[in-house]
């Protein structure tokens, strides 16, 4: 058996090592990465995959230690991934959320890991997607992202779970902040935490106002719940929710045959995307062309669109040849 | 295309006292040296120290005490990592820890003790220069 093979088999096994390791080496985009996901990818798509998105603040670490306890007492297993910035300036990261949820730490049913953005963009790391698979194909039921504070066009989340939960806060922003677009309009279900402090309710008929000039007749409202994850107030409300909307998915065979389509479709563009990107300018800078490039830039002697317009024909070119 | 390892290191509080600020600080520090940094918080068990260096692979462990209780936690905490099979991890140790028991806790297996005093570039040079090897 190759390494990978036996990490594979620890990972369907739901070995807590592997399933460590199989997410490093999927981060560090190891050698064996491909070969790793390819391998598990059969064995997913069993687990609901629910994304917590909101600004930095919010309660969404909190919101998920709860979440996840609420989901253990119905005996379901849980997978958390939590992810944070990376510095731009140093690439190191303080990876925080975990603080919130130790107290699930020891449970065997349950599986947190922390997760730095990388500088990829989106509001989660380019490494998120794929540690879900191996969570997924561990066994576990449930997986949920946390995604970095978003502000307002953090939407990379759609991309890995099936229900979108958009955390508020009281005081965060008035009526113009949700009529904008962006996460606003990525939720399946809205909670507004921290639903003790003053102006809960205006937050909470900011976003239903909003929604209510949604002309487009859509099969899945997204109810708007008030919780206070500190105390677990409307935590089990907000579980059945997420659970009406599994079922929603589920039962409706045209909304799942497009959610599922609208991800692999986006998960292909992004390989592509990262595969062509990187050996194409892999390859200019082996030839010494992308230097040059640069330097005709700053001097103005072209722009970047006409080079990179230049660049990518020929190697595209030399691709076919 | 971003293809370094990067090193990730749990800064981990065991025992009841409450003080975190040097925690914080030696966290700050490693991020700021390019670390991918783990923070807990304050008064975690030795399983769910260790626990948590598993789920999150981390290449090193600090530890911060200044409750006096180094001479029972530390033991177990590396017992526990040797039961789960994490000998890969350096494990260092900072906050109050008697000069007299530096050598004691060292045989346990961490690698490093740093008092008050110590710079954090110390401690960044240290974690670099001892990083452990993985298959």
């Amino acid at each position: 058996m190759t390494k990978t093979e036996e990490l594979v088999k620890g990972v369907l096994g739901g070995n807590r090592r592997s399933v460590a390791r199989a997410i490093t080496i999927i981060e560090n985009d190891d050698p064996d990465a491909q070969e790793l996901v390819a391998k598990i990818y059969v064995h997913t798509g069993k687990a609901h995959v629910i994304g917590l998105t909101g600004a930095g603040g919010a309660g969404k670490s909190t919101l998920i230690e709860k979440i996840v306890k609420e989901y253990r007492r119905r005996g379901k297993t849980v997978g958390v991934v939590a992810v944070d910035p990376t510095s731009p300036f140093t690439g190191g990261a303080f990876l925080g959320d975990r603080i919130r949820m130790q107290e699930l730490c020891t449970d065997e049913g349950v599986f947190i890991r922390s997760m730095a953005t990388r500088n990829y963009a989106g509001g989660i790391a380019r490494a998120t997607k794929d540690a879900v698979k191996v969570l997924d194909a561990a066994g576990k039921d449930v997986v949920i992202v946390e995604t970095v504070g978003a502000g307002q066009s953090e939407v990379e989340i759609i991309k890995v779970a099936q229900t979108i939960v958009v955390v508020h806060a009281p005081g965060l922003g008035d009526e113009i902040q949700a009529i904008k677009a962006g996460v606003m309009e990525i939720a399946d279900i809205f909670v507004v935490n921290k639903a003790d402090r003053e102006n809960a309710n205006k937050a909470v008929i900011d976003i239903q106002s909003n929604l209510q000039m949604n002309k487009k007749e859509i099969p899945w409202k997204p109810p708007v719940l008030k919780t206070i994850a500190l105390t677990g107030e409307g935590i089990p409300e907000l579980v059945n929710k997420i659970e009406q909307h599994r079922c929603f998915l589920e039962g409706d065979l045209e909304c799942r045959k497009v959610s599922l389509r609208t991800k692999a479709e986006a998960e292909l563009i992004d390989a592509i995307k990262e595969r062509v990107t990187g050996s194409v300018i892999e390859e200019l800078k082996r030839e010494g062309k992308f230097e040059a490039l640069v330097h005709q830039i700053m001097e103005k002697k072209t722009d970047p669109t006409s080079a990179a317009d230049k660049l990518v024909k020929k190697a595209l070119h030399d691709v076919e040849a | 295309m971003q293809k370094q390892r990067k090193i990730r290191v749990l800064i981990a509080k065991p025992g009841l006292d409450s003080h975190d600020r040097g925690a914080k600080v030696v966290a700050r520090a490693l991020r700021d040296a390019g670390m991918e940094v783990i923070y807990t918080g304050l008064r975690q068990t030795p399983e769910q120290i260790v626990e948590t260096a598993l789920q999150e692979d981390v290449d090193v462990i600090g530890l911060s005490i200044l409750s006096g209780a180094h001479k029972t936690i530390f033991p177990r905490i590396m017992r526990l990592l040797r039961e789960r099979d994490l000998t890969d991890v350096m494990v260092f140790a900072g906050g109050i820890i008697p000069q007299e028991d530096v050598a004691k806790m060292k045989k346990l297996g961490i690698k490093e003790i740093f008092g008050p005093g110590t710079t954090t570039e110390t401690i960044i040079h240290y974690v670099l220069d001892n990083l452990p090897r993985r298959s």
